[in-house]
């Protein structure tokens, strides 16, 4: 670290508090809670990616002993409302399940509820669906031309958002600019792909009239949602935070999963429970992630300084789409990456074709923008023949530019991009790198380095919801922590959202006992449900250590202010002239005139007649955090404030290829990150290893492929690859600290750490690689097949 | 994924279980290891009405060795070959092979005979069996004891010649002794998948390092297993020379006839196989010379 | 052929006989989690890719969701509930994994759990790739493998790396 720790907690090597569940096989994820009575849904899907549904014959079905209901769209569409895109395009509707039209191969037509989830694939073998195909739209550019099947014929259109930014003087910087360089990279159709599937149980009390629901989500206003959908109150869903979720990294949305098993646990009155099959989980989960095509031109000096950047970016959505289209919103708030790029147009289109819908990935749509920027970078370094280290040296903003205000509109509030880089290059060390990759190439692999420099914007923001939609005026987006202090003096903090994976319970717990100087294991914290819930927008966009850390903090600040009071009304001096030590509070200048934590606490709770006035018995505190920067509309032309805090990672590893098989091996990784104060570092560790992981399966196997005739060709974990041990290597991190000034202890996010800068970078490697040959690839994933065509395209060349 | 409903039976002997074979024919499948199948089951590919588990036949668990031959038990488990260092020996390509099998958790339930009758073209088993001439003892009730040379085994993708009430009970792996060295290779996108393509090859030097046998093969590139036993034939008497292997390893390639499928093109799997026999020849031969202490 | 025929088992879980009946077809991870209720056992693909499921069988570890409960008639399954030497112990690769952060959302872990106790028990020092080899048929998408790799180097007296 290059800062002295002047934390009590923060920053140490401490046990994660839900491990000891885990470990142990006591965790409780949604599909472990036992309800009696439980009756299981399975599903028929859609076989064909466009069809008209003619008939459905359930007959044999619901003659089977066992089961209790069949539902159609029909009966969804007459008794719940539509989920609506997050962009506006109100004729874009989805329900749980289709009517009249299934428009991806997978989509849900019919649910089966029975008294095993056997049963229920038994009956559902058992309806009969009668299709009749219609043309569809596969292939996102063509799905925009004149005369392509629509996906939503109401809408008019199969392009769902499509608007040009224009930032700065771009024409005046391209025209000034002696050099101009166009690409096109290809970011393939990838998810996050959690081990566990999306599960949701739900149960309807007819006598108190509230339905319960147990979901394995991370999605911000989902019960707010839930409830709209069922034409419920708010006021009459609950939805339990406190199931741990089984890996969500964004996609765990689930909310049509959850409109279905809702409405059939009102309808049946029994409990009911969907746990995806991985199956429909692949297909008709609606999960899978952007998958876009960009276009872009760089104009730059003979230096290497890039002046301007013009940025197309087609995403294709699939079917149906929620927030997917924002998902090319969020990185205008990095859309210059680290660097100090003078201006940039960036037209950004959403597409629908027959696919699976598109759902939140890891970054909201950073790591594809990362990696088309960093692609760029690299080309304008081989074109000039320039240093890929040293052109980035030449672009990243210094330290001494903070605040930077990008043209978009975002301000960065730190960093030490140079330093962080530089931390990296001496950790691998890059003269080792270079001497073993020269090694690989003398054994006849072609072997290369690949570096990239990229931003991880953090403290998740909406600012993208207007920016996208001028309907959508949300500028609001707070997370809450609500801490009491019982008779029996024992700390408690509530939080209002689920986890999936990030150890909220440990940042809680460390932050409230940074500030009340308490042991943090003595800290009990749990996750609320939404009726008793403080409002939360749930960990998305690398939000929480910022967010919940800082309402944590904000909240146990007003409980230690409290003590304070009381300590100063029964010591009979004013507040200023106390200290306050590991919940004991003295007289600074006389320290044997002190007040003890529990003598606190018994105050606060029985003795009222030594409380100070106008202070309410009990000690309970809640805070309610606004985004640091927050509360913004965006100007005319498209600029915002977007997140406010700004990590920043650097990745350097070494590759190689065997050239005659294509196949790609991960020799040497390091990384460095700063993304300020580190809470927890071995939790901010192990999400950066994850990230990078999760990144190089990106960048090298995973892709939902589809046929030209629409179908899904990675339905199953045998054909959709997610790395396993042997392909991930060991990663070295190596840490920078820039602290924000923005928040509560100069913390900034890390959930999205690593995926950000992993597919760049490897990509960038195996190019390296390439480039011994003069061949080169700009589609990921990176399999050997592609690797192989690169290579054959260059000899066939040559 | 949840399998359709099935009876259940648990022989305790092989001639119970060829009494059921014969009484259900197509309706009853035999489970081993069950790790293709189950899957299968559960995503109701394959909806046996009678599932008879053959996992507790002692019968189809023996090891014999004798003189060129070991006899496997079909139900042996592929981690105890794993961890049988003297069959290793014997068997060297049987040891390689296993090296690319799966995870500790497949290999612990899967059996080398149900690797062998699921007949999955990118399987390596099969493919060691075939490179190596292996020879299948089947039981039937109608027909008694039948053996059938591995070469007319494999029928197709997840296709072959075991009859609906046969058993196959033992496998004859050829033992090569002295100066055999033996190499597999394959090339998969992640570690523990079938390939998209793999080789095996054994080759069998003498102290004046003259190949005196050899064979090898390819999987996943054809609907079956390939050897190549007329081709190899060119490499005996040789010194198995670099050019002459890749010669070979093209030839053999040149007769296969791969399919377009998403994960591979046709002419990617010949490239592969090209490659892939070429190397594990060149690493057989390697492995071999260094058995009998010949230099190259 | 009746649906719902049940067939008579006897299982040792964690010690313990379980006498019970079972439709042929639940798996052996279904009949765990549904009728003893041990949840600690986790379905992830449920075509034997990801791990999840993995327990010990007679010791060896194995797929839970690739056989059928009726299968494991009269053997002897372990469990993640049954890792830890006593109740509110922890087994020192349960330890490690907490000390290592060898998790985050936890889903996997009670497979990975499975997985390292059986290498350690079959190899008592195992190096870094044998580490990588025994968790490879274990699927994580949180970790990145680092950290698991570090607690069953931490567990078995061996360096770990630190990360800087």
């Amino acid at each position: 670290m290059t800062e002295p720790r002047k934390f009590r907690y923060i920053g140490r090597h401490r046990r994660a508090v839900e491990h000891r569940r885990f470990v142990v096989g006591r965790g409780r994820y949604a599909a472990d809670i036992q309800l009696q009575g439980l009756l299981h849904v399975a599903i028929v899907a859609s076989p064909h990616a466009h069809a008209k549904i003619i008939s459905i014959d359930a007959s044999e079905a619901l003659a089977m002993p066992g089961v209790h209901a069949v539902v159609t769209g029909e009966e969804l569409i007459a008794n719940t409302e539509a989920m609506l895109p997050g962009v506006d395009a109100p004729q874009v509707k989805r329900y749980p399940l289709a009517h009249d039209v299934a428009r991806y191969s997978g989509e849900w037509v019919v649910a089966v509820v029975a008294e095993s989830r056997a049963l229920a694939e038994d009956a559902a073998e058992l309806i009969e669906v009668e299709y009749e195909p219609l043309p569809h739209a596969v292939d996102p550019e063509a799905a925009m031309g004149e005369g392509a099947p629509l996906v939503h014929p109401k809408h008019g259109s199969n392009v769902i958002f499509r608007r040009v930014f224009d930032w700065g003087e771009v024409d005046t910087h391209f025209a000034a600019a002696p050099h101009k360089l166009s690409y096109r990279v290809r970011w393939a159709r990838s998810s996050t792909v959690p081990i566990e599937t999306f599960v949701v149980s739900a149960w309807h009390n007819d006598a108190t009239g509230i339905l319960d629901v147990w979901a394995s989500i991370q999605m911000p206003k989902f019960p707010d949602q839930l409830a709209r959908a069922l034409r419920m109150p708010g006021n009459a869903v609950r939805v339990h935070f406190d199931v741990d979720v089984g890996g969500s990294y964004g996609v765990k949305r689930g909310i049509k999963h959850a409109v279905l098993v809702g409405y059939l646990a009102r309808k049946l009155g029994r409990p009911v429970r969907f746990t995806e099959d991985r199956l429909e989980n692949m297909r008709g989960g609606d999960m899978q992630g952007p998958d876009r095509i960009f276009d872009i031109t760089l104009a730059f000096d003979a230096k290497g300084v890039i002046k301007s950047m013009r940025m197309r970016a087609v995403d294709d959505v699939g079917a149906y789409a929620g927030r997917s289209p924002l998902q090319l919103g969020k990185p205008v708030g990095a859309i210059v990456g680290p660097y100090r790029i003078g201006s940039v147009q960036y037209e950004a289109v959403s597409v629908m074709t027959n696919k699976t819908p598109q759902e939140a990935v890891r970054g909201f749509g950073q790591a594809p923008t990362n990696y088309a920027i960093e692609s760029g970078i690299d080309k304008v370094a081989r074109f000039l023949g320039i240093d890929r280290v040293e052109l980035r040296l030449r672009n990243l903003i210094s330290k001494e530019e903070f605040p930077y205000l990008i043209p978009s509109g975002t301000t960065y509030d730190s960093g030490d991009y140079a330093t962080v880089l530089g931390k990296a290059l001496d950790a691998a060390p890059l003269k080792e790198f270079e001497a073993e990759r020269d090694a690989l190439r003398a054994q006849g692999k072609l072997a290369g380095i690949g570096i990239s420099t990229c931003l991880e914007p953090s403290g998740g923001n909406s600012s993208f919801e207007p920016l996208f939609n001028p309907k959508n005026l949300t500028t609001t987006w707070m997370d809450s922590c609500l801490i009491r202090i019982d008779l029996n003096d024992a700390v408690t903090a509530l939080m209002g959202t689920s986890t999936s994976g990030q150890a909220h319970e440990t940042l809680v717990s460390t932050v409230v006992g940074e500030v009340l100087e308490r042991e943090p294991d003595s800290i009990r914290v749990l996750h609320a449900d939404s009726l008793n819930a403080l409002p939360s927008n749930s960990p998305v966009g690398s939000r929480m250590a910022i967010m919940l850390g800082g309402a944590a903090a904000g909240a146990a600040k007003k409980l230690k202010a409290k003590l304070l009071r009381i300590a100063a009304h029964n010591l009979g001096v004013p507040v200023a002239d106390l200290q306050y030590e590991s919940g004991n509070v003295f007289v600074a200048a006389a320290p044997d005139k002190r007040m003890t934590w529990a003598q606190l606490v018994e105050i606060a709770h029985r003795r009222y007649h030594q409380l100070p006035p106008g202070d309410e018995p009990g000690l309970q505190e809640k805070f309610v955090m606004e985004v640091p920067t927050g509360g913004m509309l965006p100007t005319a032309d498209g600029r915002v404030q977007m997140y406010p805090c700004h990590s920043f990672e650097s990745h350097l590893l070494l590759a190689s290829i065997d050239p005659d098989t294509g196949k790609a091996t991960i020799h040497r990784y390091v990384c460095g990150h700063d993304c300020g104060v580190m809470i927890s570092p071995d939790v901010v560790h192990g999400m950066t290893y994850g990230g990078i992981a999760h990144g190089l399966g990106a960048a090298l196997m995973e892709k939902f492929a589809f046929s030209a005739d629409g179908q899904l060709l990675a339905g199953t974990f045998m054909d959709y690859l997610l790395p396993s041990s042997k392909e991930v290597p060991s990663i070295t991190i190596v840490d920078h600290c820039t602290p924000s000034p923005l928040t509560e202890f100069g913390q900034k996010g890390s959930g999205e750490a690593g995926y950000l800068g992993s597919p760049a970078a490897i990509a960038g490697a195996l190019n390296d690689a390439l480039a011994q040959v003069g061949a080169s690839i700009d589609e990921l994933p990176m399999t050997p097949h592609a690797l192989w065509n690169a290579l054959r395209k260059r000899r066939d060349i040559a | 994924m949840k399998a359709a409903a099935f009876d259940y039976i648990r022989p305790d002997t092989l001639g119970e279980t060829l009494d059921l074979l014969a009484r259900h024919g197509g309706d009853a499948k035999l489970i081993a290891g069950g790790q293709s199948l189950v899957p299968m089951m559960a995503m109701r590919l394959t909806r046996p009405a009678l599932l008879i588990d053959i996992n507790r036949l002692q019968e189809l668990k023996s090891l014999h060795c004798v003189d060129a031959c070991v006899t496997m038990g079909a139900g042996t488990r592929q981690r105890n070959v794993e961890d049988d260092t003297a069959l290793h020996a014997r068997l060297p390509l049987v040891k390689c092979a296993l090296d690319w099998v799966g995870h500790a958790q497949t290999r612990n339930r899967g059996t080398v005979g149900g690797s062998l009758v699921h007949a999955d073209p990118s399987a390596e088993l099969p493919l060691a069996a075939l490179v190596l001439g292996a020879r299948l003892h089947f039981q039937s009730k109608a027909e008694g004891k039948r053996e059938l040379a591995v070469e007319e085994f494999f029928l197709g993708p997840m296709f072959s010649a075991t009859g609906e009430a046969e058993c196959l009970t033992a496998i004859d792996w050829p033992q090569w002794g002295q100066g055999a060295g033996a190499a597999f290779d394959e090339v998969a996108i992640r570690h523990g998948d079938f390939a998209l393509a793999s080789a095996a090859a054994q080759v069998q030097m003498d102290a004046q390092g003259v190949c005196r046998r050899a064979t090898f093969g390819v999987g996943g590139v054809d609907g079956v297993p390939r050897a190549f036993p007329e081709i190899a034939q060119r490499l005996v008497g040789t010194s198995l020379e670099d050019d002459l292997l890749r010669e070979v390893a093209a030839d053999a390639a040149a007769d296969c006839a791969p399919g377009n499928d998403p994960h591979a093109s046709a002419e990617y799997r010949r490239h592969l196989a090209t490659v892939l026999m070429q190397r594990v020849l060149r690493q057989a031969a390697q492995r071999a010379m260094a058995t009998v202490g010949a230099h190259a | 052929m009746s649906k719902r025929k049940l067939v008579d088992i006897a299982i040792k879980v964690n010690g313990v006989v379980r006498e019970t009946q079972v439709e042929a077809r639940t798996t052996l991870v279904d009949f765990l989690r549904d009728t003893l209720y041990l949840t600690g056992t986790h379905i992830g693909c449920e075509h034997g890719v990801c791990g999840a499921c993995s327990v010990l069988l007679d010791g060896d570890p194995v797929r839970s969701c690739c056989m059928f409960a009726v299968q494991a008639d009269g053997l002897s399954v372990t469990t993640v509930e049954g890792l830890a030497p006593e109740r509110g112990q922890l087994s020192a690769i349960q330890d490690a994994f907490c000390e290592k952060h060898a998790m985050q959302c936890g889903y996997c872990t009670p497979g990975m759990l499975i997985a390292c106790h059986a290498l350690v028990a079959r190899n008592p020092h195992p190096d870094e790739a044998e580490i990588r080899e025994a968790i490879s048929g274990n699927l994580c998408r949180c970790t990145g493998y680092q950290q698991i790799v570090d607690a069953v180097k931490h567990a078995t007296g061996q360096k770990s790396g630190a990360h800087d």
